[in-house]
């Protein structure tokens, strides 16, 4: 079974930085193992994930689509999985072969959504004791009361949701799962809608606040600088399974692999084989495989790797580091300089996005406006493509 | 005009309406919620007041209702009597009536509240009854006003069921709509237009007040 197959690489514990003195000795671990198969447009869709968190931050990293929201809603109890098992702190949540489902609301873990999901007849007080029904009064009262003011919430305490800006709905959101100490938290894009200051106080509160309560909290984002940001440990989620885990600086740095490069920026992505290695200059050339005939394939000169002649790897150029030339460039240190036609011009902002055509692989190049204007740049125009050799990031099929 | 009508008929709404909350609720909580395959089934049914003739609704509730039915035996031996030509009949027959009236405003407004609204209650540690007192209820006041105004005044104005049901017994069974008939079958025009003139503007503030409820979003609306 695929499942047993995967275990064997994902198994390992996330890694994590020293936990600091903690108020709270008892650190819960989250491991989850499940598969999933559901329909959706483009077909089935299968999640099949195996992973284990330890407390602190556990970056879910992946375009949208690759099933993200979906593990965090059959972590929570809010969708049930095929089969698989869910412990959070030694509990079985989920168990498909002791039969054991325990419903969301027994799960005792705090789950923000990207929509926060503010109750619209409540007041920001009266939101964040919700999740505190099982104590008294009294004890809710302060313990609300204590969250609002570590949050920076108290003078929007009797306001209600419609009533407060959306950093400070985020805030109440989150105080609102985090007041009732869950055992496990699940962030789903919680900050994709604040500005950037917003978002780094909001981060900030939110690590002190796990450096007293440690508990694996999984946080999910597309965006790779949140991923520097917060991350003790990366999962790199594609169509459903796990392509990558690790520390943020090895699997964002080096990508391995198509969805991690695609989603750290490499804009260009090459199939190709090594055609020939040149030791004595450091560089190998590879020849990109463009579904044109062999003989005028595009050759590129990359940096040595340890890669037999003949074998087939992938080349990742990001769009910002190529140049273009309206005459063929000379007395340049550039070893890759390839002839080609603009087939297509497109502005996004203040970016220009150049679709070139070089004998069957097509590259994406981004310009300024001015580069645009100065070179007279139009769809049909024969340019050439300069390509540094250490432009050129390898990686592994 | 006729007050012992008149009170008799706003006794009746008002008894029927409140009824209503408390059996619309679950029906329609069950009509939100169910995933039952044959579920349009019983949304037919409940909606059939809608367009079914009133006489034949209070055919059927007064063959229910007799001696020669189970229910009506089980009531006649309780009490000593029938349902039928009872105030209680009446009752019986109207919330029938005014069914869909109250359960499809309570089940529209059910279901328009937002379901992350009910994934957050349940993160948070709420139970679906729960949930349903606290978040669902609440949110659903102006669905639940406008289901007891609409029950009240479609039972305020029926006619064929209570004819059919209750016949006409002044004091017991004689409502609003029967008298305005009445006294046009006895050419009383002037008493007549009073009464229908009173059931008109009853009715209109009733649906107005529904109406005003409904156009304020409830953020900014009545209840604070």
């Amino acid at each position: 079974m695929a499942v047993k197959a995967k275990t064997k690489i994902k198994t390992a514990p996330a890694r994590q930085t020293a936990p600091p003195a903690s108020t709270y000795p008892i650190s819960s671990e989250l491991e989850v193992r499940i598969r999933k198969r559901f329909p959706n447009p483009e077909g089935t869709f299968n999640l099949n994930v195996h992973f284990r968190a330890l407390a602190g931050f556990t970056i879910l990293f992946g375009a949208s689509g690759a099933g993200k929201t979906t593990l965090l809603d059959c972590i929570a109890g809010l969708s049930d999985p095929d089969e698989g098992r869910i412990v959070v702190g030694g509990e079985d949540l989920y168990d498909s072969e002791k039969k054991r489902n325990l419903p969301a609301w027994k799960r005792r873990i705090g789950y923000v959504h990207q929509d926060l999901a503010l109750f619209p007849h409540l007041t920001a007080e009266e939101n964040i004791a919700y999740g505190l029904r099982s104590l008294s009064a009294t004890e809710r009262t302060s313990r609300s009361r204590e969250i609002l003011a570590r949050f920076r919430l108290d003078r929007l305490r009797d306001r209600r949701p419609a009533q407060i800006s959306g950093g400070e709905r985020q805030r109440v959101a989150l105080a609102r799962a985090l007041v009732t100490e869950p055992r496990a938290l699940l962030l789903d894009e919680p900050l994709a809608a604040l500005d950037r200051p917003t978002k780094s106080s909001l981060v900030a509160d939110l690590s002190k606040w796990n450096q007293d309560h440690r508990i694996p909290i999984l946080f999910v984002t597309h965006n790779g600088e949140e991923v520097f940001a917060l991350g003790d440990e990366v999962i790199v989620l594609d169509a459903g399974r796990i392509v990558a885990q690790g520390p943020p600086h090895e699997v964002m740095r080096a990508p391995r692999l198509e969805t991690v490069a695609q989603l750290s920026g490499f804009e260009n992505i090459f199939d190709a084989t090594v055609v020939a290695q040149h030791e004595d200059r450091g560089t190998m050339t590879c020849q990109l495989e463009s579904g044109r005939v062999e003989n005028d394939a595009v050759e590129l000169e990359t940096p040595l790797v340890r890669a037999e002649v003949g074998s087939r790897l992938r080349v990742g150029v990001r769009a910002g580091d190529l140049l273009l030339a309206t005459e063929k460039p000379r007395g340049l240190s550039a070893r890759n300089i390839l002839p080609g036609t603009i087939r297509q011009l497109e502005q996004r902002d203040v970016i220009i996005t150049a679709m070139v055509e070089c004998s069957g692989a097509e590259f994406e190049v981004h310009l300024t406006l001015a580069a645009r204007d100065a070179l007279q740049l139009a769809p049909d125009k024969s340019v050439w493509i300069v390509v540094k050799t250490h432009s050129c990031h390898l990686m592994g099929m | 005009m006729n007050w012992q009508a008149f009170w008799l008929t706003v006794r009746l709404a008002a008894i029927v309406s409140t009824l209503l909350i408390a059996i619309g609720i679950p029906i329609a909580y069950w009509l939100t919620n169910s995933r039952w395959r044959w579920k349009f089934l019983v949304e037919a049914a409940v909606a059939l007041p809608i367009v079914l003739p009133p006489t034949v609704l209070g055919f059927y509730v007064l063959v229910a209702l007799g001696s020669r039915s189970p229910l009506g035996r089980w009531w006649e031996s309780l009490t000593g009597h029938t349902l039928a030509f009872t105030f209680e009949g009446l009752v019986i027959g109207s919330l029938l009536y005014s069914l869909p009236f109250a359960v499809q405003p309570f089940a529209a407004s059910f279901g328009g509240v937002d379901p992350s609204l009910l994934r957050a209650s349940a993160s948070l540690g709420h139970s679906p009854v729960q949930t349903f007192r606290r978040i669902v209820l609440p949110l659903s006041k102006t669905g639940l006003v406008t289901g007891f105004a609409l029950s009240f005044a479609h039972t305020l104005g029926e006619f064929g069921v209570v004819l059919m049901v209750g016949g006409n017994i002044p004091g017991v069974t004689r409502t609003i709509s029967i008298d305005i008939y009445d006294q046009v079958q006895t050419a009383n025009y002037s008493s007549a237009n009073c009464t229908a003139l009173l059931l008109l503007i009853v009715s209109f503030v009733v649906l107005s007040i529904v109406y005003g409820l409904n156009r304020r979003p409830w953020a900014v609306g009545p209840w604070r």
